[in-house]
Parts: structure tokens; sequence; C-alpha cells
């Protein structure tokens, strides 16, 4: 009997090798429902090779892959989903309103028309052939074939490459909305910002192996550097020499220390110059945890195998 | 909008089966769509439809009285069989490999799009364009060249074409299992017009060389074309044999293409 904490997506021990290369080595990945998890990693980290093994595009060489408990080759699985995936080139000479109707003529019981392109705000589009749409309105078009069959789950790669600020945040509120509706989502995505709006957890991958699952704030604490920012009449070469700071460099005549031990550094700081100002003290972004979180695997794997995937 | 949204948790019991009549409409609605889309292609139509016409009309037609009154007729059935080998090859050749090669092809397998949709789909629009074709070349043949044919004799060839162009379907899938992308149309013409002159399409076979006549039999064009001979009353041999060499061509491109596309996707 399933059970409602039951995974509805799983990769577990998960081994897919593209000849030599080991594209996947290891892999685990838990995904439950209502959840949206954001997959990051560098280029050839095994993001992609993930993707395929659960939309079941690929056959995993060693492991388990299930979506909703089944094999995800089963259509009874994949009828659960919705799909958007980074390039995939629709028929140029299809309407819009076409290609809704064929994509959601595979589900059991998907939405109405009007509800899917609100949803996606693509009603205007709807008898525009796809080809004459800008890049911006093909990628809306894609999300809404993604969520018009009522899905579960969301499989969004990239989803938001190519777009504009407002179109970004547009379709970010209604990621935000389908959550709400109790949809889950399996993101990846190049933008951190995007990780850190939507995502409850985030899953780091390099070299075919994930190296970090957890919030979001649990990855940033997982790096303890923090950066200091201050106008300053100390040389940066003195700054430089201290042994808390671990870099240290000068910006628009600011001096920005990175360190993890801000509060010594900002204790030395103040002794040393009385006319010191504009202080601030940031833990670091997700951008530098991720960095820091790859450049470590980087250094812990003894083959490059970025080609991979 | 947020009245419009009706929940997941609200649908969820329905939701892992599906009713056969709309598993059926998502058929339809494939075949619907993939119609539709080669309708609007005029670079896939026109050369389909044209390429075979223009050629029955100036040599099957106007230049054709010079080789005797049977020339209209003979080559009747000569460029039927050249016309329905295009959609098959192109149809399915030239479009799996673009498919296979910018991800449309992808997304329709990670969608749940009821398996066989796709090839039933294609298979469909290539047999509409080759009845097509038949009814164009009849056309002319009958009003314009006033080949003397018989109802029986008229649904024998479009019958033959219709059915005659599946073994080129299956070619079709087998070649853009091999190939991917924008190389597919010279690929597929470099099969494509080959076979049809060595099968005998554009000048009669007795003209061509012995070695050439001999290999004749190789090619699936050969065969489809003494079967649309036979229809417009050209050939009075045995057909079954050509029939079956049609069937065993079919099942083996089939095999083929299949094996692949399980094991390159």
């Amino acid at each position: 009997m399933p059970h409602p904490d039951d995974p509805i997506a799983r990769l577990d021990g998960v081994v897919k090798r593209y000849g030599r290369l080991t594209a996947l080595d290891g892999a685990e990945l838990q995904l439950r429902r209502g959840e949206l998890l954001a997959l990051l990693g560098p280029n050839g980290a095994g993001k992609t090779t993930a993707i395929g093994l659960l939309l079941g595009l690929i056959r995993a060489d060693a492991g388990t892959v299930e979506l909703f408990g089944q094999d995800p080759q089963r259509i009874q699985a994949r009828r659960r989903i919705g799909v958007m995936l980074q390039n995939a080139a629709l028929p140029p000479t299809l309407r819009v309103g076409e290609l809704l109707r064929l994509t959601a003529s595979y589900y059991p019981a998907p939405r109405a028309l009007a509800e899917t392109a609100a949803l996606a705000g693509i009603g205007e589009l709807l008898q525009r052939p796809y080809a004459k749409l800008s890049g911006g309105q093909q990628r809306r078009v894609q999300f809404a074939l993604a969520l018009c069959g009522r899905p579960e789950l969301l499989f969004l790669d990239e989803p938001t490459v190519g777009l504009d600020i407002e179109a970004r945040q547009r379709l970010w509120l209604a990621i935000r909305q389908l959550i709400a509706e109790g949809c889950a989502v399996l993101l990846t995505t190049h933008y951190l910002e995007e990780a850190e709006a939507l995502a409850d957890r985030v899953c780091v991958m390099a070299h075919g192996r994930v190296i970090h699952a957890g919030s979001v704030d649990a990855l940033r604490a997982r790096v303890a550097i923090r950066r200091i920012r201050c106008r300053s009449a100390l040389a940066l070469e003195a700054v430089r020499g201290w042994p808390e700071v671990s870099e240290a460099r000068l910006e628009n005549q600011q001096l920005h220390i990175s360190t993890a031990a801000a509060e010594a550094v900002v204790r030395r700081l103040l002794d040393a110059d009385s006319g010191l100002s504009e202080l601030e003290v940031q833990r670091a972004g997700l951008a530098e945890a991720f960095t820091e979180l790859t450049r470590d695997a980087d250094a812990a794997s003894p083959t490059d195998q970025r080609e991979a995937a | 909008m947020d009245s419009m949204i009706s929940t997941v948790s609200g649908t969820v019991v329905a939701v892992a089966t599906m009713p056969r009549a709309r598993v059926f409409g998502a058929y339809l609605q494939e075949a619907r769509s993939e119609c539709l889309r080669y309708l609007r292609t005029p670079s896939f139509m026109l050369p389909t439809l044209l390429f075979p016409s223009v050629f029955y009309l100036m040599f099957g037609i106007f230049l054709a009285h010079a080789n005797g009154p049977d020339a209209p007729r003979y080559l009747l059935a000569s460029y039927v069989t050249f016309g329905v080998m295009a959609p098959g090859l192109f149809g399915f050749g030239v479009s799996l490999a673009l498919e296979r090669d910018n991800g449309l092809l992808a997304l329709k397998r990670a969608l749940p799009m009821p398996p066989g949709a796709y090839l039933l789909a294609k298979m469909l629009m290539a047999t509409l364009v080759a009845a097509a074709i038949a009814l164009i070349l009849l056309g002319m043949a009958v009003f314009v060249a006033h080949v003397d044919l018989s109802a029986d004799q008229m649904l024998a060839l479009v019958a033959t074409a219709v059915l005659g162009v599946l073994p080129f379907c299956a070619m079709g899938l087998w070649l853009g299992t091999l190939i991917k992308g924008q190389g597919a149309p010279g690929l597929i013409n470099l099969t494509y017009l080959p076979m049809a002159f060595l099968s005998g399409l554009w000048f009669p076979l007795p003209l061509l060389p012995k070695w050439l006549q001999q290999i004749a039999p190789v090619w699936p064009s050969y065969h489809l074309d003494r079967l649309a001979m036979a229809a417009v009353g050209m050939n009075k041999g045995a057909l079954l044999p050509h029939a079956l060499t049609l069937v065993g061509f079919t099942a083996v491109f089939l095999l083929l293409a299949t094996r692949r596309l399980r094991r390159c996707g």
C-alpha cells in the first residue's frame, strides 16, 4: 500500500555509463509529494542523465530508478508527470492551441484549455503558429504543455533560460501557484537565485554523485565563509597578511574581505582604522557555497568526467 | 483566476488509469497534428506532389507518344511507384532524423504519449500523401493522356500506392535511426534517386545494361513497380512473390529500426 510519505521519484545507487565515461556514479535522490527540489551542478555533473533516467528516456546500468514507485518507462507512471525539456523544438507550423490539445490528449484528466492558458499566461497566443512566437513566448508555451495534464510532478529543465527578468518572475509565480496546489517540482537550473527563490531543498551534483542534499539554508551554512565590506584607509597588502583573512581585494575603493572568522577580523579592522566606514558583514550566498562545494568535489575526484553528460 | 484551478488532491483517484476512449483520442490527435503539420509545410508537400506529376506530364504524356500508344499507361505505373516512395522515405526518414536531433522525440517519449501513436500518425500521413499522388497521376492519365482504364484498374492502382508506401516507411524509419539532423535529406535523396533509376522507374529496365537489370530485384521499388504495372494491365506475371518480397522488406527494416531505436534512442 503506497504511503503518502513515500518518495514519488527516486534514484538509488544509480550508475550510468556511456562507453568509458561514467555519467552517474552511485547517485541518490528522493523527491517527496508537494516539494520543490532544485538539482544543481556544473555542466557534466550528471543532471541531464539523472533527469533522463527519471523520465524513462534511458536505462540505468545499475541501481533503482522509480517514478511513483514504478519503472518510469511505464506509461502509467508518466501519466502523472509534466515535462519541460531544455531543448525540444516543437512543430513550427502547429498553432499553440493545437499543441495544447495534442499534449492534453495524452493525459487521463487534463486541465481545460482556458485554465492552462491562464496559468501559463498564453491566453492571447492560442491562435498563433509556434514558429512565429518570440523565444520567451515559446518558453511559456512549453511551460503550458508541461502543466496541461494536471501533473503531480513537474520536471522543469532550465525553464527560465532566455527569459528577461520580468518573464522569469512571472514564471516563478506560476510555479509557486502549482506548488500551492500540491504539485511537486524537480527543477534543474543554472541560476542559483532561481533555486534560492523557489526551492525547499537543493541537491548539488558533481562527478555523477549527489554531494549535498538539504535545505537552501543548510547548504549556505555548510560554507563558513563570510564577506566583509568597508571603506578603509588600511593598505590592502597589510590586510591580506592577516592570518584570519582568506582573501582580500579592492573594488570601487571598497575593501572586500572573505574570512571564516568574521568577528575577529572586524575587531582588528576597527582597532587598526578608527576612520573605517560603511561596514557590512554577510554570510556567503548560495553561489559561493556552491562554488566551494563543487571545488572540493573537483579536488577529491581523481578523474575529470565533465564530458560525460 | 484562482477559482479556476482545481487541486491535484481532488483528482487523485482517476490519475493512473485512462479510459480506452481517451487513449484512442490521443492516437487521433497525434494523427491529426502530424497531417496538419505536413500540410502546412510546403517544402515537404510541394516536391513530394510536384516531382512525380511534372515528370509524368513531361515524360509520360507530352514526350511519350513517340514511344508507342502504351507509353502513358506504362509510365503511369512507374511514376506512381516513384511518387509513392517519397512520402515514406522522407516523411519517416527525414522527420525522424530531425526530431531525434532537435529533442522533439525525447519530449514525446518523456510525455505519456501512447506507444505507437508517433509511428502510426506518420504512417497515416504517408498513406494519405501516397493516395493523393496516385489520384493526381490517375487524373492526368485519364483526362490528359486518355489512357483507357477500368474502375477496377484504378482502384487497384490506388490500393497498390496506399499499401506500397509501407515498405518505404519502414526503410525511411531505419535510415532515420542511422542519421541525425540536417544531413538527412541529402542522404535520403542519395538512396531515393539511384534506387528509382536502378528499378527502371525512369528508363524501362530493358534499356539499362544487363547486369543492372539483373540486380534490380534487390530494390523494393522494383517489386512495387511490378505490382503497379499489374494494376494497370501491363504485367501478367505472378504477383504473390513481389507482394511477399515487399512484406519481407517491411519486416526486416522495421526490425532493424526498432532495434536501433531501442538501443540508441
